[in-house]
């Protein structure tokens, strides 16, 4: 055990250097399921604001426009419609923008309301807007002036693929990475294993057990590991307090930090798992290729 | 104890390190290898502890077929066997007693054992004064005396001496080959191989002569006719 640590401190450079490369791999690795688990609340709280907004002409007499809104209700695949006045909408509309004096001017200006009543509804299910849309569509009731749901939907696929495909690209990536990592790491200790082959040579020349000759590189090469991933889980903590109140500007429902806590342990034992496993196995294919012990 | 049943170890057409060799060594004997540079002195002692493989014949260990030794194994085998070289082969960063302390850690040995054997058997070779210094620290014919206190800490049955004497000057070959003889007196069988006439024929005991891979004359108190 002694003679593995005393392997790593003995090439400090390069053993610095080899931790690094190992922990960058983790670290890419980590930000890829902080990014997996971003891309899934962004997704999930742009479905849950899908909606379907009917605009009704100014002119459309409210009862016609409450008909409207029970032909949706009845819909089972409709959860609940909700049905804003053009009183109701001008009310919120002024309490939204008080402080922008330009708007307030100009509707003074304009006396009369320029908003429209509308009706929002959510479906029970994302999946079923296209149903519901295409029921107001083919119904063609004249009050309605505009359906505004079409453009959502689209972003929503859109940004789906897009997350599938980055993730796909993510795990590529990752697997690219650990090879990566498993090669430098195998690199170092096979270069460790150089140096001290004349050491190695009178090991076993005078009797030294195959295990008594591998141990020590293994167990830098876990050390290795080790390291690593302690290093990224660390590294980690700041960086996501530091990056998730920004991240929130854009996604208000993720707080990248508070993620990283809950899930911490299990971040931070995964992170020393892989590094371990990383440096071992690296450690043993370098042993096996180069010492035909 | 040691039994080459007509052992050879051919490399290609033209060269045989060894022809047809058969020997015995018993247990307590001192016995010098003598030849010329070429002659299969030190083919004959790597066969002994594996380092290469009979193209021909078998090599026993008392009783046990060297070739048989499974690879895993093969450790303890060597362990039974001390081996003295011409280059002393320490380990520059570790001091004389570092040194053979390492063959013992090698085998397993307690860090008690270690403590107490270590000390015992450098001064057996006479360097009890110089147990810290390191190989840089210690001249030529001090090495080989670190390097042969190692061989025997682990208390093998059999010394192997490839060349010890040759990079040392002739007191200091005279004292290894003192150190030698004694280690025999205590019991332990010493095959030694050299071209060293001086040395041969002041010792007075069993001489192998081999030529060319062939053993040309062996003989109980033999002299080294050139």
């Amino acid at each position: 055990m002694r003679a593995g640590w005393l392997g790593l401190r003995r090439n400090a450079w390069l053993s610095t250097a080899t931790i690094a490369i190992m922990a960058l791999v983790l670290f890419v690795m980590g930000g890829l399921v902080f990014l997996g688990a971003l891309s899934n609340t962004v997704l999930r709280s742009l479905e849950s604001k899908i909606d379907i907004s009917v605009y009704f002409t100014s002119d459309a007499p409210e009862q016609d426009i409450l008909a409207v809104k029970h032909d949706v209700e009845v819909r089972p695949d409709v959860k609940e419609v909700s049905y804003v006045s053009r009183d109701a909408a001008l009310a919120s509309f002024r309490e939204r923008h008080k402080e922008n004096v330009l708007i307030v001017g100009a509707l003074d200006e304009l006396g009369d309301n320029p908003l429209q009543a509308s009706i929002n509804i959510k479906a029970a299910d994302s999946s079923q807007y296209g149903a519901i849309s295409d029921f107001l569509a083919e119904k063609k009731y004249p009050i309605v002036s505009k359906i505004n749901y079409f453009e959502n939907q689209e972003v929503i696929n859109r940004l789906s693929s897009i997350v599938g495909t980055v993730r796909g690209a993510g795990a590529l990536l990752t697997i690219f990475l650990a090879f990566v990592a498993v090669l430098v790491a195998f690199n170092t200790i096979r270069m460790a294993i150089y140096t001290v082959r004349e050491e190695i040579n009178i090991m076993r020349l005078v009797g030294a057990s195959s295990w008594f000759i591998r141990g020590p590189f293994l167990i830098t090469g876990l050390l290795y590991g080790g390291a690593a991933g302690a290093l990224v889980t660390l590294a980690f903590f700041p960086l996501t307090w530091m990056i998730a109140p920004k991240l929130m500007i854009l996604v208000p429902d993720f707080n990248l930090f508070r993620y990283f806590i809950t899930n911490g342990l299990q971040f931070f034992l995964i992170m020393l798992a892989a590094g371990i496993a990383l440096g071992v196995i690296s450690s043993l294919i370098a042993v096996r290729r180069y010492l035909e012990v | 104890m040691i039994f080459f049943d007509n052992v050879s170890k051919i490399y290609n057409h033209h060269s045989a390190a060894l022809k047809n060799v058969t020997l015995r060594f018993q247990p307590k004997e001192f016995v010098s290898l003598v030849g010329s540079s070429g002659a299969g002195k030190t083919t004959l002692l790597k066969l002994l502890i594996r380092e290469e493989e009979p193209s021909e014949g078998t090599v026993f260990l008392d009783g046990t077929e060297v070739s048989s030794v499974l690879s895993k194994d093969l450790h303890r085998l060597r362990r039974r066997i001390g081996t003295v070289f011409q280059d002393y082969k320490l380990l520059p960063t570790k001091s004389a007693a570092e040194n053979v302390a390492f063959a013992m850690e090698a085998a397993g040995k307690l860090d008690e054992e270690i403590a107490e054997d270590v000390p015992q058997v450098l001064e057996l070779v006479g360097l009890a004064d110089k147990m810290d210094n390191f190989p840089h620290q210690l001249s030529a014919g001090e090495k080989q005396r670190v390097a042969i206190a190692r061989a025997l800490v682990n208390r093998p049955d059999v010394i192997l001496a490839d060349e010890p004497t040759a990079n040392l000057d002739p007191i200091n070959t005279r004292e290894i080959i003192k150190l030698l003889h004694k280690i025999n007196g205590l019991g332990t069988t010493v095959i030694l191989a050299t071209h060293d006439k001086e040395v041969v024929n002041a010792i007075e005991k069993r001489v192998v002569a081999l030529e060319r891979g062939e053993v040309v004359s062996d003989e109980e108190h033999g002299k080294y006719l050139a």
